[in-house]
């Protein structure tokens, strides 16, 4: 294993981090709820879910990020590394497989692991693993 | 008030991913690839998180209602059964291919590239895929 120096960032990646627990903490906090996004997102395509409208709010919050950061800062790297069938299964996958597994990397990752909960735990050692082995398989096996 | 808290949580969830680079799939992919030359940020975002949240959450399981009043709703299910851990181990198939997961496809979404919006078509089908699967049952 080679440690990524270029691009290894610390400082941000733990400030970013602590923005996101703080994000987690404020809705647990004040709205009594998981930020878990997957679920949240997965209930707004419920019409008869309860809290509707806080849970909207919560992910139009999110979609509102990136127009203030960018109101205060120019747009920080994005490239993706995939085609279209890539993005197209990968969708799915995450998609289906959020939902069966009740969470994604924030509800198990960040709020489960906060809460030092056994599924949650499972899960992310479950999700981690499978996108490891992934990658590996992709980018050192079949070198796409 | 409990719109707004909400709001804002998500608006600073949002400048956390942002900030730490986790909308970049790449950088996240460059997390994942620990055969190739690995980028360990990801990590330190989690630990990140989790050093914040720790206390809050611990706070949070011993309420039975938040301070804005509504019921406290944390999980309550500790059985891991094959619906844990075969959706995880699929969501972290589609993780490892594209390097987006639920919450930077969101924050993606304004940033006008169209992968974002593919990403999301297909997560959403797949959300309601499950959702008409559980309506059969």
């Amino acid at each position: 294993m080679m440690l990524d120096s270029l691009h290894f960032t610390p400082w941000s990646a733990l400030a970013g981090g602590a923005l996101i627990g703080l994000a987690a903490s404020v809705l647990v906090v004040a709205n009594g709820r998981i930020a878990g996004i997957s679920g949240l997102l997965g209930s707004l395509l419920e019409r008869t879910e309860s809290a509707w409208g806080e849970k909207a709010l919560f992910i139009l919050g999110l979609l509102a990020a990136p127009l203030l950061w960018v109101l205060l800062h120019e747009w920080p790297a994005i490239e993706f590394k995939t085609g279209p069938l890539g993005l197209i299964i990968a969708g799915l996958c995450v998609g289906v497989g959020t939902r069966y597994g009740s969470g994604c990397t924030s509800g198990h990752g960040v709020c489960g692991l906060s809460r030092l909960s056994t599924r949650s735990i499972a899960a992310t050692l479950s999700f981690m693993s499978a996108g490891f082995v992934t990658v590996y398989i992709l980018r050192h096996a079949l070198g796409l | 008030m409990r719109k707004l808290s909400a709001f804002l949580a998500g608006l600073l969830f949002g400048i956390g991913l942002l900030l730490a680079g986790m909308a970049n799939p790449a950088k996240v992919l460059g997390f994942l690839d620990i055969a190739g030359v690995w980028d360990p940020s990801l990590a330190l975002v989690m630990f990140g998180a989790i050093a914040v949240a720790w206390a809050p959450f611990h706070w949070a399981m011993k309420q039975s209602t938040s301070w804005l009043g509504a019921p406290m709703q944390l999980p309550v299910s500790r059985e891991l059964d094959r619906r844990l851990i075969g959706g995880s181990l699929l969501f972290g198939v589609g993780w490892g291919i594209a390097g987006i997961c639920p919450g930077p496809a969101l924050v993606l979404l304004p940033t006008g590239h169209w992968q974002a919006w593919v990403f999301m078509i297909a997560m959403l089908t797949g959300m309601l895929i499950f959702k008409a699967r559980q309506a059969r049952r």
